[in-house]
C-alpha cells in the first residue's frame, strides 16, 4: 500500500484512540475529580461502583496512544514525552495514585482516608497536566534536529494553564453525565442540579481558549476564515450544548452523557482543523513524523485491519454487558 | 552540582524496570492458576476451588493493579529518557510493544474487569471463559515484550539508514533466533515465580493447622509444577547460554570471568573477578568444563574479555554475579521441589516441620531468580541499548538535565516505596485471613456486595 495512506490511516487510527481515551478515561478521571466534592461515604462507595470495572481498560487507551505513536510516529514520541518530561512524570504518579486507590481501598481501614484522597488528587493531577500539555503543544514546541530544544519548565505558560482548568472542568462533565447514566437516587438528584454549571464553566474556557488560539496564531486564523465550512464543528459543539441543557429537565439518563461527548468531538475536531496535518503544530508534520512504510505496513495488516476491530467489538461488548444502574 | 543525565537515566530505568517485573513475573503464573482453579470450579463444582479462587483473585488484584500502573510509567520512560533511542530504532521497537498493547494489555485489562465485579451477573461457563482472557493477555504480553527484547539483544533484519534502524525482514525481526528459548525461559520464570508463592502460602496454613485441605491441594500442585518445571528451566538456560556463546560473546565472557582467550576454556564457578589487573581473585575452577558448557564440546575454543576492544566491554561484577545467585536460586527450587515430592510420597510431608518452614522462608526465591536473571540480560548488554548497534550513552534525551531525573528518580522511588509498603501490607492480611470465603476489610465497601 502506498506510504501516504498507511500515514494517514495511522493518523486516524492513533486520533481516535486518543479520542476513545478522552471520552472512556476522561468520565473515570471526571468522577475522580467529582469524588473530592462528595457529600459521604455513601456517595463515594456509589461513583467508585460506577467506574470500577472499566477504568483500568479505560487507562490502557492512553498506553495505546503511547505505544501507537513510537511504533508509527517516532519522532512524535521523541519530542512530546522529552518537551513535557515533568508534567508526564506527575501525570504517571497521578495515574499511579488513583490506580492503586481504587484498588487498596478495598482493603483499608484505617488509611482509606489515605487512598480516598490519593483517588481524587490523583484524578486532578492526571486531568490538569493532560490539559496543560494540549494548550502548549498548540503554542508550538521548539524543535531542532528532530529533539526537543526547549526548557524544563517551558510548559507553564498562563495559556496552558487556562488549558488545564479546562480539561478538568471537561472531564468533571464527562464524569458527572456518567454519573447521571450509571446511578440513581440521591446522587443523580444532585448532579442533576450541578451539571448546567459544569456545562457553562467548559463552554465559557472553550470560547476563550479559541478566541486566543486564533488570535495567537495567524496560519490559524487563515485557516478557518479560508475554509469557513470548519464552523460546522463549532457549531456541533454548541448544539450538543443546547441539547445537553433543554435535555435536563426530561431526566432521559442517557442523555447528558450522549451529549457531553458530543461537546468533546466538536471541539476535538475543530483542534485537530487548525493544525492538519501537523502533529507538532508547524514544526512536524504527519509525512515528516512517519515511521518508513515496512514499519506502518507490519502494523496495518495485524494491529490494524484485524486486532483492532476485535477490540473495539469487545470493548463494546463488555460495556455492553455491564450496561444498567450501579 | 554536576549530575549526569545519561548515569541517572539508567539508575531510573534499573530502579523503575525492576520495581516492574516484580508484578508480572508474579502475575502471569497466577493468571493461568486462577484459570485453572475457575476450569476445576467449573467441571467439578467442588467448593475448594471456589475459596481458594477468591482467595488468590484477591491478592491477584492487589498485584495487577500495581503491575498495570508500574508498567504505564515503562511505557512512557522510552521517550521520556531515551529520546534518541526512541527515534533510531523506534521503527523496530515501537511496533513489538505496539502489538503488545494492541494484543495483550487491552485484552487482559478489559477482562480483568469483568473478572473482579462480576462473578454474581454472569454465567459461570462465561465467568470462566473471562478468566482464560486475563490468562491469554498476560501470556501474549510476555510473548511481545520477549520479542523486543530479543531483537535488542541479537537485532536481526535491519538495514540502517542516515543512522536510523529500519525494519527490512519481520520474519527474523519477531521470530529471532534466540526469541522463542529466551520466552519459554521468561514464561517457565514465572510459573516457577507462582508455585513458589502458592507453596509458600500453603505450607504456612499447614505449619500452623489451618486451612488443611485447601493448603494440601496447593502444596500438591505447586511440588508438582516445580519438580517438573525445573529442570526443564535449567534445560532452557543451558540453550541461552550456547545462544549467548555465539551471538553474544563479550557478554558470556563477562559472566565468566574470562580475561583471556582459552581452550579449552575453564569454568570459574565462583570468583571475585578483578577488572583493573584483569584476574580472578579466590577462584574455584574446573578445566574444560567451561568449553563444554559453552558448546557441548569440551575442547572448542572460548573467548575471553581481552578478545574485545575495551569500549565494548559490559560491566563485569553484576553479570557475573547475578548469573550465579540466580543458578543457585534454581537450584534451592529443584532441591525444594524433588525433596517435597519425595516427602510427599512418603506421606511425610506435614510432619516434616523444617522442610514446611524452608517452603516458606523460599517464597520470593523464584521472584529474586527472575530479577538477577534479568540483571545478568541487561546488564551483560552494555554498553550497547541494540546489541552492536546503538550504544547507551548515545541514546540519553538530549534535553534532559540530570536535576529532571534525580528529581523524578527521587519521586518514583518515594511513590514505589509507599504502594510497596501499603501492598505487601494488604496482601499480608489477606494472606492472614486465609481462604475462608469471607470478605476482607470493610465489608460495606465490598468489591461484590450491592451491584445490580
Amino acid at each position: 500500500m502506498e506510504a501516504y495512506c498507511l500515514q494517514i490511516f495511522w493518523a486516524g487510527l492513533i486520533a481516535f484512540a486518543l479520542f476513545m481515551y478522552v471520552v472512556l478515561d476522561g468520565y473515570d478521571l471526571g468522577v475522580g475529580i467529582l469524588f473530592g466534592m462528595a457529600r459521604d461515604d455513601h456517595d463515594r462507595a456509589t461513583m467508585l461502583k460506577a467506574i470500577e470495572p472499566f477504568w483500568d481498560g479505560n487507562e490502557v487507551w492512553l498506553i495505546l496512544v503511547g505505544a501507537g505513536l513510537f511504533a508509527a510516529f517516532p519522532m512524535v514520541y521523541a519530542i512530546f514525552l522529552p518537551a513535557f518530561y515533568l508534567p508526564v512524570a506527575l501525570m504517571l504518579i497521578g495515574l499511579i495514585f488513583r490506580g492503586v486507590s481504587i484498588e487498596f481501598r478495598y482493603h483499608s481501614n484505617q488509611m482509606r482516608w489515605l487512598w480516598d484522597w490519593g483517588f481524587f488528587v490523583g484524578s486532578l493531577i492526571v486531568s490538569f497536566v493532560q490539559g496543560t500539555a494540549i494548550g502548549r503543544m498548540v503554542e508550538g514546541l521548539p524543535v531542532a534536529d528532530g529533539q526537543y530544544a526547549g526548557g524544563a519548565f517551558d510548559w507553564l505558560t498562563p495559556f496552558s494553564l487556562l488549558c488545564g482548568l479546562g480539561l478538568v472542568l471537561g472531564y468533571s462533565l464527562l464524569g458527572a453525565a456518567w454519573l447521571i447514566l450509571r446511578t440513581d437516587g440521591d446522587i443523580h438528584d444532585w448532579l442533576y442540579c450541578r451539571i448546567r454549571w459544569l456545562l457553562i464553566s467548559v463552554l465559557t474556557i472553550l470560547a476563550g481558549v479559541s478566541v486566543l488560539i486564533l488570535l495567537m496564531n495567524e496560519r490559524v486564523m487563515a485557516r478557518w476564515f479560508g475554509h469557513v465550512y470548519l464552523f460546522t464543528f463549532p457549531v456541533f459543539t454548541l448544539l450538543a450544548s443546547v441539547g445537553l441543557w433543554i435535555g435536563i429537565p426530561k431526566k432521559r439518563d442517557w442523555f447528558p452523557y450522549v451529549m457531553a461527548v458530543g461537546v468533546f468531538i466538536g471541539a476535538y475536531l475543530s483542534l485537530t482543523a487548525s493544525f492538519w496535518p501537523y502533529m507538532i503544530p508547524y514544526s512536524v508534520s504527519i509525512a515528516d513524523a512517519a515511521a518508513p512504510v515496512q514499519t506502518l505496513s507490519f502494523l496495518f495488516y495485524g494491529a490494524g485491519v484485524v486486532v483492532f476491530p476485535i477490540v473495539l467489538l469487545y470493548t463494546a461488548f463488555i460495556y455492553w454487558k455491564l450496561r444498567g444502574k450501579v | 552540582m554536576n549530575l549526569d543525565p545519561l548515569l541517572l537515566s539508567r539508575i531510573q530505568f534499573a530502579v523503575t524496570a525492576s520495581f516492574h517485573i516484580i508484578f508480572p513475573a508474579i502475575t502471569i503464573g497466577l493468571s493461568i492458576w486462577l484459570a485453572v482453579l475457575q476450569g476445576l470450579l467449573l467441571f467439578t463444582g467442588n467448593a475448594i476451588y471456589q475459596r481458594l479462587f477468591d482467595f488468590w483473585l484477591k491478592i491477584f488484584a492487589i498485584l495487577f493493579a500495581m503491575g498495570v500502573v508500574s508498567g504505564v510509567v515503562m511505557a512512557f520512560q522510552f521517550g521520556m529518557n531515551w529520546s534518541v533511542m526512541s527515534l533510531k530504532s523506534g521503527s523496530v521497537m515501537g511496533p513489538l510493544l505496539g502489538y503488545e498493547t494492541f494484543t495483550a494489555f487491552l485484552l487482559e485489562a478489559t477482562f480483568l474487569g469483568l473478572v473482579l465485579y462480576t462473578r454474581n451477573h454472569v454465567r459461570q461457563g462465561f465467568y470462566f471463559f473471562s478468566c482464560c482472557m486475563v490468562a491469554v493477555g498476560a501470556t501474549l504480553s510476555s510473548f511481545w515484550i520477549l520479542c523486543n527484547n530479543s531483537w535488542m539483544q541479537v537485532p536481526l533484519g535491519y538495514e540502517l539508514i542516515n543512522g536510523k534502524i529500519i525494519p527490512v525482514d519481520w520474519r527474523s525481526i519477531v521470530l529471532g533466533p534466540v526469541f522463542l528459548n529466551r520466552w519459554m525461559h521468561m514464561l517457565v520464570s514465572t510459573f516457577l515465580t507462582t508455585a513458589m508463592c502458592v507453596l509458600a502460602v500453603g505450607a504456612s496454613y499447614v505449619l500452623r493447622g489451618r486451612h488443611l485441605s485447601e493448603s494440601r491441594f496447593m502444596m500438591r500442585w505447586s511440588l508438582v509444577t516445580v519438580a517438573i518445571l525445573m529442570p526443564l528451566q535449567f534445560y532452557l538456560g543451558d540453550i541461552s547460554g550456547k545462544y549467548m556463546y555465539r551471538y553474544q560473546p563479550a557478554k558470556f565472557a563477562a559472566i565468566e570471568a574470562r580475561w583471556h582467550h582459552e581452550q579449552p576454556g575453564t569454568e570459574v564457578w565462583f570468583a571475585l573477578p578483578d577488572e583493573k589487573n584483569q584476574r580472578n581473585l579466590f577462584s574455584i575452577h574446573t578445566p574444560s568444563v567451561g568449553s563444554w558448557i559453552a558448546t557441548g564440546n569440551w575442547t572448542a575454543p572460548v573467548s575471553g574479555l581481552n578478545d574485545f576492544p575495551r569500549k565494548d566491554w559490559p560491566p563485569i561484577l553484576v553479570p557475573f554475579f547475578s548469573f550465579r545467585i540466580m543458578v543457585g536460586l534454581g537450584l534451592l527450587i529443584l532441591g525444594m521441589g524433588w525433596l517435597g515430592l519425595w516427602l510427599s510420597w512418603r506421606r511425610r510431608l506435614e510432619e516434616t516441620r523444617w522442610f514446611l518452614w524452608s517452603a516458606v522462608l523460599a517464597f520470593p526465591s523464584g521472584l529474586l531468580a527472575v530479577i538477577v536473571g534479568w540483571f545478568t540480560a541487561e546488564v551483560g548488554r552494555q554498553p550497547w541499548v541494540v546489541y552492536g548497534l546503538l550504544r547507551t550513552s548515545e541514546t540519553v534525551t538530549p534535553s534532559l538535565t540530570g536535576q529532571n531525573v534525580l528529581t523524578t528518580l527521587i519521586v518514583y522511588m518515594l511513590v514505589y516505596s509507599l504502594i510497596l509498603f501499603f501492598g505487601c501490607y494488604y496482601v499480608y492480611r489477606i494472606f492472614r485471613m486465609g481462604p475462608t470465603g469471607e470478605e476482607v476489610g470493610n465489608p460495606a465497601v465490598s468489591r461484590l456486595s450491592g451491584v445490580h
